[in-house]
């Protein structure tokens, strides 16, 4: 059995207000792979991410982490093997030091003394953040927080990793970094971003959902020269697929 | 809200100074809160026209302070910012209670003046203890020696996350208002119409966030049990740390020191 497949079959779900959110959506992501899924705002990416560790409950449909499907009784096993990090690091990082959100997870898990201060230095030094151990979260600026934020999640040693728009926010330097980080992941990896940049950079395959279902999922190079699609689903190609805008100017080709 | 917000980042400051290493720091935190218990009901039981007699016990916030390096200065400022709310409480005492309790020259000290004041050190008292027990204990800490006491762990996880959430309700609180100053061009906004609609977008918002974050919680494993960090026990220390204040707070409690000193004083001047 591997933990790292993530199989999502017919989920659907429908908020308190009647917004349906998510219509009918299966797909199966295997090990090692990194998978972005893309949409506009609102085609239900985050809701959508949120089913895998079981923040959300499916309305219906069911979600399977290898051959374990998710369900009460199996969520604090499937917690621990889907590291999720938020979008807003701030909603990640609730206690008084950088230590402490770290330790947060180990401590949850039943470590206790050296072992959690291991896991929390090795999960530090991986994103390139022991220095601000002793700091406030609050006190750190974007990129810093959502280093740590990663390194959260790291420091429960999850099988898979699922993220939530990883590098919104950021300037171009800090999501340099981030992406530099998450190429060196070799977990399962699943993206929901508005970045297609980084997606041409470190996912192989793309699932476009759009109005809560999915309109594509292929190999990313392909799924980025079909303009029809992206046009379809309120998306634009990433800049490096763009002719560059200096050098079509009074040639007569207008910029996709 | 530029003062909201220092509040609240002070009161992130007060939490890390549990991190400290002082003798009192690495204590249980079950003998702390013991001691915190019996210190804050001998004060609270004196009586109200009571004011010599609490004196003795500004010992206990001394010793700790001194010996656990808190800085004194941040703490009398918290406590400064909290004086207000204690003087509009008993505001009405000398007012209603004109009981003539003593007389210095001409001017006579009533039981309404008396109890305010009574009431403003004990409240500095009981304040100042519990701030010190936050400074040298940790919040997560104190609410896991109270369940390990026997409080219902219901009760414990709501005080935490009562403190997690005071701080997302004073960031959206200092966020919205600004919005609403900005717009407001110096003005009044559109009065309580629109505050009664921020309140409620506020409490909205608040509320959105902390089920973010505790969906954040959920994820990393939590299952309704906060995690110290400093692992203790309860031993010869904690043991001697609970029996010698307990008995000198009592003491204080049931013998009036100040009265006795003040007696032996007079005596020798006499």
């Amino acid at each position: 059995m591997s933990h790292h497949i993530v199989e999502v079959v017919h989920l659907k779900h429908i908020y308190p207000d009647g917004t349906i959110a998510i219509k009918d959506v299966s797909f199966r992501v295997t090990h090692g792979e990194s998978v972005a899924i893309i949409g506009a705002n609102g085609a239900g990416k985050s809701t959508l991410l949120q089913h895998l560790n079981g923040c959300l409950e499916a309305t219906s449909g069911q979600i399977r982490i290898g051959d374990t499907p998710l369900s009460k009784g199996t969520m604090p096993d499937i917690r621990r093997t889907i590291g999720m990090v938020f979008q807003n690091p701030d909603d990640q990082l609730f206690m008084p030091t950088v230590f402490d959100d770290v330790a947060f997870g180990p401590l949850n898990l039943g470590l206790v003394g050296p072992e959690v201060e291991k896991r929390v230095s090795e999960a530090l030094i991986q994103v390139g953040a022991e220095h601000l151990s002793a700091k406030p979260p609050y006190n750190l600026s974007g990129g810093e927080k959502k280093r740590v934020a990663i390194a959260t999640v790291l420091a429960m040693t999850p099988d898979i990793l699922a993220l939530d728009e990883p590098t919104s926010g950021l300037d171009h330097f800090a999501r340099r970094q981030i992406m530099l980080l998450l190429r060196e992941f070799h977990h399962t990896k699943i993206f929901t971003t508005h970045d297609l940049d980084m997606v041409l950079e470190l996912c192989q395959r793309t699932i476009i959902l759009h109005e809560g279902e999915i309109m594509a999922d292929g190999p990313t190079g392909e799924i980025f020269q079909n303009d029809e699609l992206l046009a379809a689903c309120h998306l634009e190609k990433p800049f490096a697929l763009q002719q560059c805008p200096v050098c079509i100017r009074g040639t007569g080709i207008s910029k996709p | 809200m530029i003062s909201i917000n220092a509040a609240v980042i002070d009161l992130k400051r007060l939490e890390l100074l549990a991190d400290n290493d002082s003798p009192i720091h690495t204590l249980d935190a079950r003998a702390k809160v013991l001691v915190t218990f019996v210190f804050i009901v001998s004060v609270v039981s004196c009586d109200r026209y009571e004011l010599a007699s609490l004196f003795p016990f500004f010992i206990f916030p001394a010793v700790i302070i001194s010996v656990s390096n808190l800085p004194w200065l941040f703490l009398a400022r918290k406590l400064a910012l909290i004086s207000p709310f204690v003087l509009m409480v008993g505001f009405f005492n000398p007012v209603f209670d004109q009981t003539e309790l003593y007389q210095i020259g001409h001017i006579t000290i009533t039981g309404g003046w008396a109890s305010l004041a009574s009431l403003f050190i004990r409240s500095l008292l009981t304040v100042g203890a519990a701030f010190i027990l936050i400074g040298t204990t940790g919040f997560a800490a104190v609410c896991q020696a109270l369940e390990r006491l026997g409080i219902p762990q219901l009760f414990t996880v709501q005080l935490l996350f009562l403190h997690r959430y005071i701080f997302l309700l004073a960031d959206e609180t200092c966020r919205v208002s600004r919005a609403r100053e900005l717009r407001s061009c110096g003005k009044r906004g559109l009065g309580v119409v629109s505050f009664s609609s921020l309140v409620g977008h506020l409490l909205l918002r608040t509320w959105q966030q902390a089920t973010r974050i505790h969906r954040a919680m959920l994820a990393r494993g939590f299952v309704g049990q906060f995690h110290a960090r400093r692992q203790s026990s309860f031993g010869v220390a904690e043991l001697c740390y609970l029996l010698s204040w307990s008995l000198l707070l009592i003491t204080l409690r049931l013998v009036d020191i100040s009265e006795i000193i003040g007696k032996a004083v007079t005596g020798i001047l006499k």
